[in-house]
C-alpha cells in the first residue's frame, strides 16, 4: 500500500480544524486510511537541538485502488466531503474561446501501436503553483508511476510548460537513432540511442529503460516545430519543463491500455485543477487517433450506476431508506439521488476520480464506510453446519501424537530447499521428473520444493549440535511431486519421517518407530515372502545410495482389497499363484550413508525413516475433495 | 568401615555420654588414636550422617599442625643430609679419606652438596688430604629427631623458632586440622539402622513399613526431569485454532496443493493480471513445470470475460487479458487459492453439473438458512450453505528478516450462505477472536481485490498499548462468485490471519527463525508450554 506524506499544518488548514494525533488517527481509521506516523515530535526534537528540520508531516497509508487519495489535495478533498464540510466538486471541461474548433490537437501516428498505443492529454490553464503544491504535483506523478502505472510499464505521465511549445502536437514512434533532444536536466542534445546508454548509470531512470529498449521504434511526442515534449516512459525534454512560475500545464499520458490511460489522465488533471484560476476546470485537447477518429481528452463524464437500497441493506444488515443511503453516498463523493420512478433505486454518478468503483457492491461498501463499520448492528450468522476435520489431518495427528508419546520431538523445517540438499547431498540423482523447480528464488536456499522430509530433519540436527545425544526428531508434513496428469502439474503428498542421531546408528530404533506407527494403524506385520496374507506391511533389503550398504530397506504395504468381491479374491489368488504382487512401496528406512552425514556436517551416525501416509487415510464421510 | 565407625561413636557416647576429643578415639582396625587429619575427616563423615538423623550433636575445633614435606619424610626415614654424609666417611686415621667425587657417588649429588656443608658446620667431619673423614664417632641427628616428633604429634616441644627454621628449609608445612567434641542428640540410640527414603514393594510385602522410620523429604528440591517427546509449539497453536473452527461447526478444506496456477491463485479471485502481488518480486513462479493444463473452458471464459470486459453488473478491469499469465504455475501466495477451488466445487450443483458422490457431499447435513425453508427446495438452485476452514503453508518471495520468512501458515475461514451481511461478518469475527482470547477488536475499511467490503481487523494490544492488525476479512466480490455459478443472493465471507503472529505473541518470540525452520532449538521445542486460548 502506498504511503503519502502530507504537510500537517497545510492539511489542518484545508480541513479547517486542528486535530490531535489520536483524533486524526480515528478519522483516518473510519475512512479507511491508516495514520502511519506523525513527525511532529521528531521535528520539535530536532529544533530543540538546533538541527535543520522540515515542517511536521503526517504519513498516511492509502488503499491501493484509491488513486484519488495519493496527494494532499485529494486526501483533504475526500475528508472534507466525508466530514460534510463541503460538497463533492464538479470537474468541468472548459473549451477555449471559439469552442471545439480552437482546441489544441494531438495526432497519434499509427506506428505507436507497436510500442505504446494509447495516448491522452489535458491542459491546466492559469494555474498558480506554490513551492509546496509544485512538490505535491511532482510527487503525485511519482506515486501514480509506482502504483497503477506499474513503474511506468503500463502508463507514463509527462508534464510541460505549454507556453514553451507550439501546438499542434504529434505522438509518434521512431527508430531511436532518429530521435534527438536535450532531456530534462541536460543542456546538450542526445539521440535516443545515446540516452539509453547515458541513463544506464542513473539509478532512478535505468529501471525504466527495459520497457522500450528492445523495440525498433521508441515513443516520442513533438510540437509543431519538432521540439520534443517527451520520450515516454523514460524522460521529458528540458525545453518544456515546468517550473514554479509555469501558468499553463500540458499533461501527456501514454499507456498500454485505455482504462488505465483514462484513470491516470483524469486523476492528474482533476487533482491539480484546484489551483487553476477557476478551480476544477480543465481544458480538453482533441486527439486524432491513428484510425482517424477523434477523441476529446480527458473524458471527465464519469459513469452513471443504479444502486438499490434493498441490496445495500441486505449486504450490510441495515434497514436504511433510499434517502439515508443517498446521504451516505454523498459523503463518499458520489453524487446520488433517489430515482423519481422507484423508491428502491438511487441514481449514482461516479465521478472521474473514483475508477475503483466497478460494481454495485463498491457503492454498497461506500455506504457502509460512511455509516461506520464499527457502528453496524451486532449480529451473528445463523448458518448451521456440521464440523468435519480432514482425514489426512486426523491421520497425521495420530502419527504425530504416537511418535511424541514414544519420546520423539516434532520439528518444523522449511518446505523449500536447495537442489543439492534435495538430491546430491542424499546421493540421489535428479531424473527431471520428480521435483518442482522455482524460477525466481531470491536465495539458493529455495530452488526446489522438497520431495523428502529427510533434508530438513538433517539440517535441524546440524543446527542443534549442542543438544545432548541421542537426538530423536520427526516431522509429518507435505512434500510435492511433479504430476503431469493434473491441472496444476503437481501433487502434494503427506509424509512422515524420523531421524535418530546417536553414538551408534540404531537401525532397529527407527524400525521400531515404523512398527509402532503401523501397530497404531492396525496394519499387521507380514513376512516379506508372504504372498498369501490379505493385508499388512513388511520391509525388504534394498540398495539406495542414501543409505549404508546392507543397512537399507524398502517399506511395502499391501492394502486391504477395495471390495471383497469374488473377482478381486480370484485376482488375489491368481497373483499369489503367479508370485506377482502389487504391494505399494511406501517408503524407506536405513542407516544414512557417511557421505550424506558429511554433506550435512553431522559427526554422529544417523538412522532415518520416511514413508507416505496417503494409503492410510481413513475413508471418512466425504465432505470435500481436492483430488482433481 | 563407616557403619563400624558410627557404631563406635554411638557406643562411646553410650559409655561416656560425651566424647571430648575425637583425636583420642581408636578407630576400628587401628592401634593408635586417630590423631591424623585423615582420621578426623573420616570421623566427620560419620558424625554428619548421625547428625542428619538427630542422633548426635557435635562441635568443631580447629587446630594448626605441621606435617613433613616429601623431603622431610625422606629425612624422617634416612636421616638428614649431613648425617648421611657423615655415615659414609671413615673415622679419622682409620681408612682412606673419601674424595668429593666418591662422596657424590655414595650419597647422591644433592645430599653431598647440602650435607657436606652442614656436617662441617656441626664439626662432625674434617678434611684429610684430598678427601673427608669423621671427626666424631657418635652424632645426634637433631633434624631427624625433630621431624619424628612432628610426624607423631603435629608439633614440637622445642617451640616455634625451630618449627619456623624447618618450614624455611621446606621440610615441613603447616596444615589446618579439625577435631570434634560429640554429645548425644535428641534421637540418640546405639542402633545405626538407616531411616527409609522411599516406600518399597518389599516393605509392603513384609509389613516393615509399619515400624520403619522415614527420612524427611526435601520439598525444596526439584523433581526429576521427564524424558519424553514433544510437539512443535507452532503446531500446538495450530491445533488450538483448528479446534476453534471445529467448535464453531466448520469443515476442514483440503489444501494439498502448494502449486497453483495464476488462474486459481489470482484470476478466479478477480485479482487483476497487472496486480503487484503477481510480480516476480512477490511470488515464486515455477521454471519446471511452467504451465498448468487449461481449467474448465466455460468457467475460464467467464473469468477472462469479467476481467477484460466486465459482466454480472461489473465494469470489469477492461485491461488486456493474457492466457499465458493465467496458465503460469506458481507456489500459492495464499490458501484463498484453495478456497476459490472449493467454492467453485460448492457451486457445481448451481451450475447444473453433477459431481461424483455428491449426495450429502456439500451439505454436511446442513440445510439452507435463508429463512425460506421449504420453498428453497421446491425451486432448488442447488446451493447449500457451507462453513469451511484451512490452516496450511503459503509462500512469498520475500526478503527474509526477523518477522518474515519465505513461507508461513495462513489460517483461513469461509462462510457461504444466502443473504449474509457485513454485520454478520463483524459479529462473527468478534466471537472468533474472543475465542482466541482477543476481546477488543475494531474494523478498518481496506482494499482487497477479491473482497468488497474489505476489512482489516485490529486488536488492542495491552502490552504495546496500541491497536495492531491481526487479520483481514471481507465479503467475496460478485465478480468472483457469479462466474462460479453462485446465485446472486449467495454471499461468502472470508477471513485470514497468519498462524505465526499469534504464536509469536503467545510465546513472546521476536525472531521468527527461532520458531520455524531448521534453526529452531530442539530444546526450545521440548520446553515450550501448552497452549490454551
Amino acid at each position: 500500500m502506498p504511503t503519502v506524506a502530507v504537510d500537517k499544518a497545510d492539511l489542518w488548514e484545508r480541513l479547517g480544524h486542528e486535530y490531535t494525533t489520536d483524533e486524526f488517527d480515528k478519522l483516518c481509521f473510519d475512512y479507511g486510511l491508516e495514520l502511519d506516523e506523525d513527525t511532529t515530535a521528531e521535528v520539535e526534537e530536532a529544533i530543540k537541538k538546533g538541527l535543520p528540520a522540515e515542517r511536521p508531516q503526517l504519513k498516511i497509508e492509502i488503499p491501493a485502488n484509491r488513486y484519488d487519495l495519493l496527494c494532499i489535495e485529494g486526501i483533504a478533498r475526500g475528508l472534507r466531503i466525508f466530514l460534510q464540510k463541503s460538497a463533492a466538486p464538479v470537474y468541468k471541461l472548459v473549451y477555449p474561446l471559439g469552442g471545439e474548433s480552437n482546441l489544441l490537437t494531438v495526432t497519434v501516428n499509427p506506428e505507436t501501436s507497436t510500442i505504446r498505443p494509447f495516448f491522452a492529454c489535458a491542459i491546466l490553464r492559469n494555474i498558480k503553483f506554490t513551492p509546496r503544491s509544485y512538490a505535491s504535483f511532482i510527487d503525485l506523478q511519482d506515486k501514480l508511476h509506482q502504483n497503477i502505472c506499474r513503474r511506468r510499464q503500463l502508463v507514463a505521465i509527462g508534464t510541460h510548460d505549454l507556453d514553451t511549445l507550439t501546438p499542434p502536437f504529434r505522438y509518434e514512434a521512431r527508430p531511436p537513432k532518429d530521435i534527438k533532444f536535450a532531456p530534462l536536466g541536460k543542456d546538450k542534445a542526445y539521440t535516443a540511442e545515446e540516452l539509453m546508454v547515458l541513463y544506464e548509470s542513473e539509478k532512478h531512470l535505468s529501471k525504466y529503460l527495459p520497457i522500450i529498449r528492445d523495440s525498433p521504434v521508441y515513443p516520442i511526442i513533438y510540437d509543431a516545430k519538432d521540439q520534443v515534449l517527451s520520450m515516454p516512459p523514460i524522460i521529458n525534454s528540458d525545453h518544456s519543463k515546468i517550473t514554479l512560475s509555469t501558468r499553463n500545464v500540458f499533461i501527456d499520458v501514454t499507456a498500454t491500455d485505455q482504462t488505465k490511460l483514462d484513470i491516470v489522465v483524469n486523476i492528474v488533471s482533476t487533482m491539480f485543477s484546484e489551483y487553476c484560476d477557476e478551480p476544477y476546470t480543465i481544458e480538453p485537447v482533441k486527439v486524432i487517433l491513428a484510425n482517424g477518429q477523434t477523441r476529446i481528452s480527458p473524458d471527465l463524464s464519469g459513469r452513471y450506476m443504479t444502486a438499490h437500497p434493498s441490496y445495500v441493506n441486505s449486504c450490510t444488515g441495515l434497514s436504511l431508506s433510499a434517502t439515508e443511503v443517498s446521504t451516505l453516498l454523498q459523503r463518499m463523493a458520489l453524487t446520488a439521488s433517489v430515482s423519481p420512478s422507484s423508491v428502491d433505486e438511487i441514481n449514482v454518478h461516479i465521478p472521474p476520480t473514483r475508477p475503483d468503483i466497478l460494481h454495485e457492491c463498491d457503492i454498497m461498501e461506500d455506504a457502509a464506510i460512511a455509516y461506520g463499520f464499527n457502528n453496524l448492528p451486532d449480529k451473528f450468522p445463523t448458518t448451521s453446519t456440521v464440523a468435519q476435520p480432514l482425514a489426512i489431518s486426523k491421520l497425521s495427528d495420530v502419527i504425530r501424537n504416537e511418535w511424541a508419546f514414544a519420546g520423539w520431538v516434532e520439528v518444523l523445517p522449511l518446505i523449500l530447499c536447495s537442489h543439492e540438499e534435495n538430491f546430491e547431498w542424499l546421493n540421489h540423482e535428479d531424473d527431471g521428473n520428480t521435483a518442482i523447480k522455482i524460477a525466481n528464488p531470491k536465495t539458493l536456499e529455495f530452488q526446489v520444493v522438497r520431495t523428502s522430509l529427510i533434508p530438513g530433519l538433517l539440517k535441524t540436527i546440524r543446527e542443534n549440535r549442542s543438544h545432548a545425544l541421542p537426538i530423536k526428531i520427526f516431522e509429518t508434513s507435505d512434500v510435492v511431486f511433479k504430476d503431469v496428469s493434473r491441472e496444476r502439474q503437481a501433487r502434494n503428498e503427506r509424509h512422515a519421517a524420523a531421524v535418530l542421531c546417536n553414538k551408534s546408528a540404531g537401525f532397529e530404533i527407527v524400525h521400531g518407530m515404523l512398527d509402532r506407527a503401523m501397530k497404531m494403524l492396525e496394519i499387521p506385520r507380514i513376512g516379506n515372502d508372504d504372498l498369501k496374507a490379505e493385508t499388512g506391511y513388511y520391509i525388504k533389503e534394498t540398495s539406495d545410495a542414501m543409505f549404508f550398504p546392507g543397512r537399507a530397506a524398502t517399506i511395502f504395504y499391501r492394502p486391504v482389497p477395495a471390495n471383497k468381491s469374488t473377482i478381486s479374491s480370484i485376482k488375489h489368488d491368481i497373483q499369489t499363484a503367479l508370485h506377482v504382487n502389487s504391494d505399494l512401496k511406501i517408503g524407506t528406512l536405513g542407516i544414512l550413508h557417511p557421505t550424506v552425514l558429511e554433506k550435512f556436517e553431522i559427526g554422529f551416525p544417523c538412522s532415518a525413516l520416511e514413508f507416505t501416509l496417503e494409503p492410510f487415510k481413513k475413508q471418512m464421510q466425504k465432505v470435500w475433495t481436492n483430488e482433481d | 568401615m563407616s557403619e563400624a565407625l558410627q557404631q563406635l561413636l554411638l557406643d562411646t557416647l553410650e559409655a561416656h555420654s560425651d566424647i571430648n576429643d575425637t583425636r583420642s578415639l581408636i578407630l576400628p582396625g587401628q592401634a593408635q588414636p586417630a590423631s591424623s587429619n585423615e582420621d578426623q575427616i573420616t570421623i566427620l563423615g560419620a558424625l554428619n550422617s548421625l547428625l542428619s538423623r538427630d542422633m548426635i550433636q557435635y562441635e568443631t575445633h580447629e587446630v594448626l599442625s605441621h606435617v613433613p614435606t616429601a623431603e622431610g619424610a625422606q629425612i624422617l626415614n634416612d636421616g638428614s643430609h649431613e648425617a648421611r654424609v657423615w655415615s659414609v666417611l671413615p673415622v679419622q686415621g682409620q681408612g682412606d679419606p673419601v674424595t668429593p667425587v666418591q662422596l657424590k657417588k655414595k650419597v647422591g649429588d644433592e645430599t653431598a652438596k647440602v650435607g657436606q656443608g652442614r656436617a662441617f658446620k656441626n664439626g662432625w667431619i674434617a678434611k684429610a688430604g684430598d678427601g673427608f673423614v669423621k671427626l666424631l664417632s657418635e652424632i645426634r641427628d637433631v633434624t631427624q629427631v625433630d621431624l619424628q616428633e612432628i610426624a607423631a604429634t603435629g608439633s614440637l616441644q622445642a617451640g616455634e623458632k625451630v618449627l619456623a627454621d624447618l618450614r624455611k628449609r621446606k621440610l615441613i608445612i603447616q596444615k589446618k586440622g579439625q577435631w570434634f567434641t560429640v554429645h548425644k542428640g535428641s534421637k540418640f540410640s546405639t542402633s545405626t539402622a538407616k531411616p527409609e527414603t522411599d516406600l518399597t514393594a518389599d516393605m509392603l510385602a513384609t509389613g516393615s513399613w509399619k515400624t520403619s522410620t522415614y527420612k524427611q523429604y526435601n520439598f525444596d528440591a526439584e523433581g526429576i526431569p521427564t524424558a519424553g517427546g514433544a510437539l512443535h509449539p507452532l503446531l500446538k497453536v495450530r491445533e488450538e485454532i483448528r479446534n476453534i473452527f471445529l467448535e464453531m461447526g466448520f469443515a476442514e478444506m483440503p489444501t494439498a496443493s502448494f502449486v497453483e496456477s495464476g488462474f486459481w491463485c489470482f484470476d478466479a479471485l478477480f485479482v487483476p493480471q497487472q496486480h503487484p502481488a503477481r510480480d516476480l518480486q512477490d511470488t515464486f513462479y515455477l521454471s519446471d513445470p511452467k504451465e498448468s493444463l487449461p481449467p474448465d473452458a466455460d468457467y475460464y471464459k467467464r473469468v477472462s470475460t469479467i476481467h477484460e470486459h466486465g459482466g454480472y453488473g461489473s465494469a470489469g478491469y477492461r485491461a488486456p487479458w493474457s492466457h499465458e499469465e493465467s496458465r503460469k504455475l506458481l507456489l500459492r501466495t495464499h490458501t484463498t487459492a484453495s478456497s476459490a477451488h472449493m467454492l467453485y466445487k460448492l457451486a457445481a450443483k448451481c451450475r447444473g453439473e453433477a459431481i461424483e458422490n455428491d449426495t450429502g457431499e456439500y451439505t454436511h447435513g446442513a440445510t439452507s438458512t435463508s429463512g425460506q425453508g421449504e420453498k428453497v427446495f421446491k425451486s432448488d438452485d442447488g446451493f447449500r450453505p457451507a462453513k469451511l476452514f484451512s490452516i496450511d503453508r503459503v509462500f512469498r518471495n520475500e526478503t527474509m528478516d526477523a518477522t518474515h520468512l519465505a513461507e508461513f501458515h495462513q489460517v483461513e475461514g469461509v462462510v457461504a450462505d444466502r443473504d449474509l451481511t457485513l454485520a454478520d461478518l463483524i459479529g462473527f469475527m468478534r466471537v472468533f477472536f474472543s475465542k482466541m482470547g482477543i476481546e477488543k477488536v475494531r474494523f478498518k475499511p481496506a482494499y482487497n481485490p477479491y473482497t468488497e467490503p474489505s476489512l482489516e481487523i485490529f486488536a488492542f494490544h495491552p502490552m504495546l498499548d496500541r491497536w495492531v492488525e491481526v487479520g483481514n476479512s471481507g465479503m467475496f466480490r460478485p465478480e468472483m462468485l457469479e462466474p462460479m455459478g453462485f446465485p446472486r443472493d449467495v454471499r461468502v465471507h472470508g477471513w485470514g490471519l497468519s498462524l505465526e503472529r499469534p504464536t509469536m505473541i503467545r510465546y513472546g518470540i521476536n525472531n521468527i527463525r527461532t520458531l520455524v525452520g531448521h534453526k529452531v532449538s530442539i530444546e526450545g521445542i521440548e520446553h515450550s508450554p501448552a497452549v490454551m486460548f
